[in-house]
């Protein structure tokens, strides 16, 4: 009883935490507002008509987005590596980075192989968009048929991985034959970036993120089982291949819409079940879940705010700040507690 | 001895069990006719590669049988759901936990999975049948304990528990006692033997420990590359049935003391 009360004070902390980093989140940036404009922005009254545009329209919807990033990936990693029984596998084994990649690859740098047929839609962020989209859910589509087929999850991870490698062999071929300006522009979408969307592209992000979140509720029994290995989740009355279909869905939905509005944010989806088992010390998906759900959005609200260097007028790219931040948090805990929980 | 109950929990009418792939047939053995009644503890044994582990994957639905019939509770394997097979039915295998890092109550709470709502959690009886299956088998101390701080007889014991808090008729258990020293073998074997009466579920699980399952077993089922015979262990004896179990070459089996012994 006495780590009902531990996960509850925990749960208690995170909550408030990540009030307070949603805040400080929405407080930083290249205008310095006041923090009681910021409140009177949010709860409906305007002090200023420029900092309420600033708020409303281009603050609050970054800082939504990075909530949404933050957790979707944290959520999506930990089905992955229970799933798979693999404490290296996050949202993206499944080949959705990859296919994502190879969509944008093709949109930025596929007119000179093309010629002039794409050149007009060049400029649109939605381009880019409905590129990774598209390429995310055909690789997804023949990840899904084939897990369909095959009895083991490991070869499930196995072919994710090809799909990665033949995708990633597609863009270095289209980038040899590249301008510098078609090259830079396919960079930057690998960066990553949380800012830039419209109220109207977070909506969309929103709903589907939000379909992705339902799906990996009804998962948790079916995950706790899983941690028993495959066998005996089946002799605990689990239907083995639809909640593998259930638990890849829910993580495509999530890790897919989340790339091809952000771009490919990396580590996040790695690191965050990996923390949370660390600080929460339980394999339980009925915990694990909500937390890493808080500690994913916690987390990336943090990276975004240092990314947006206070009051200056340079973002530095989100993919770089999450692996700086992440990356010595993980080594320091398993360094610190001495034992790896998977 | 024997069961005073006929109720009849696992029966199979000329089974035969084997691999079947497009184009070819491997037969593992056939003609298998088994009954095992309430509250009996069966012990299945045989040379390594007979095909214990093939019969105990058909009879649990991990793989499929090549013709015959098998009868859980007088209905057909193929008419269980998942679910409904999930609470007449419950196993410990070989393979390890893809997970240790949960708490014994954690792992034995699990066997209440197929009772528990979409998201699993447990009502009051769930949690007073976890209690009751850790006392049965005396791991109340362990409860708090994470499954990578246990021994070998410690999980082993754990993973029973797990089984009888899953609540089902029947109990399959693929090789229990590997791993374990000699007291840790006859004091798992002699806690199935307890279970069995006490509880009157139907407990089968396969062994390379003959001469304990001669004196604690109701019934043996023994495979050899011949035939699947089962029967009490005194008539098995009286039959020489076990003299027909391994080559003769190195070992012999002696009807007085009920075990082998090495030849000289």
């Amino acid at each position: 009883m006495q780590t009902t009360h531990r996960y509850k004070f925990i749960f208690l902390a995170l909550i408030l935490l990540l009030l307070f980093c949603f805040f400080v989140n929405i407080s930083l940036g290249s205008v310095s507002i006041p923090n009681a404009a910021i409140f009177n922005s949010i709860f409906g009254s305007i002090d200023n008509n420029s900092w309420h545009h600033i708020i409303i329209n281009y603050r609050f919807p970054k800082a939504l987005t990075a909530v949404m990033v933050g957790s979707g990936l944290g959520i999506s990693g930990l089905m992955m590596q229970t799933l798979f029984r693999n404490p290296l596998a996050g949202p993206f084994v499944l080949g959705i980075t990859s296919g994502a990649s190879l969509g944008v690859a093709i949109v930025t740098m596929g007119t000179s192989l093309f010629g002039g047929l794409l050149l007009g839609l060049l400029a649109s962020k939605w381009t880019l968009v409905m590129a990774a989209t598209l390429g995310s859910f055909l690789v997804l589509l023949t990840v899904l048929i084939v897990s369909t087929k095959v009895r083991d999850a490991m070869a499930i991870l196995i072919i994710g991985l090809m799909f990665g490698s033949i995708s990633g062999a597609i863009v270095n071929v289209l980038s040899y034959f590249s301008s510098a300006e078609e090259l830079q522009q396919y960079f930057f979408w690998g960066f990553g970036s949380l800012g830039n969307l419209s109220w109207q592209e977070v909506l969309i992000l929103f709903v589907l993120y939000a379909i992705g979140i339902l799906l990996s509720l009804t998962a948790i029994k079916s995950l706790n089982s899983l941690l028993l290995g495959e066998n005996y989740a089946k002799s605990l009355g689990l239907n083995i291949k639809k909640s593998r279909l259930l638990i890849i869905i829910s993580t495509s939905l999530l890790a897919g819409t989340i790339t091809a509005f952000a771009g490919p944010i990396a580590f996040i989806g790695l690191a965050i079940p990996h923390i949370t088992r660390q600080v929460f010390n339980t394999s339980n998906h009925k915990i694990l879940l909500p937390a890493v759900f808080l500690f994913g959005a916690v987390i990336m609200l943090i990276c975004d705010s240092i990314a947006q260097l206070p009051s200056s007028d340079y973002t530095l790219p989100i993919n770089a700040i999450t692996s700086l931040i992440g990356a010595p948090v993980v080594i320091w805990l398993l360094v610190r507690k001495r034992k790896m929980m998977f | 001895m024997g069961a005073i109950n006929t109720d009849i929990v696992l029966k199979t009418e000329d089974l035969a069990i084997g691999y079947a792939s497009k184009n070819e047939r491997t037969l593992i053995g056939s003609n298998i006719n088994i009954e095992l009644r309430k509250g009996e503890l069966v012990g299945l044994i045989g040379a390594n590669g007979i095909g214990k582990s093939t019969l105990l994957r058909s009879l649990t639905s991990v793989q499929p049988k090549l013709s015959g019939n098998i009868l859980i509770n007088n209905k057909t394997l193929e008419r269980y759901s998942n679910l409904g097979l999930a609470k007449v039915l419950s196993l410990v295998l070989t393979e390890p936990l893809a997970s240790k890092n949960l708490t014994v109550f954690e792992l034995v709470a699990l066997g209440r999975q197929p009772y528990t709502n979409w998201v699993g959690s447990f009502s009051k009886d769930d949690i007073d049948i976890v209690n009751q299956a850790l006392s049965q088998i005396n791991i109340e101390a362990l409860k708090d304990k994470k499954c990578f701080e246990l021994s070998d007889g410690q999980l082993q014991k754990a993973m029973i528990a797990r089984a009888l808090a899953q609540d089902t008729d029947l109990i399959i258990l693929d090789e229990p006692t590997t791993h374990l020293d000699m007291y840790h073998k006859a004091y798992i074997l002699k806690l199935l033997q307890k279970l069995a009466k006490e509880t009157q579920k139907t407990i089968l699980f396969s062994s390379h420990e003959i001469d304990l399952a001669i004196q604690l077993c109701d019934k043996l089922i023994v495979m050899t590359d011949k035939n699947v015979v089962s029967d009490e262990p005194c008539n098995l004896i009286s039959k020489g049935t076990f003299d027909t179990l391994f080559p003769e070459d190195l070992i012999a089996f002696d009807a007085n003391t009920g075990s082998f012994r090495v030849k000289k």
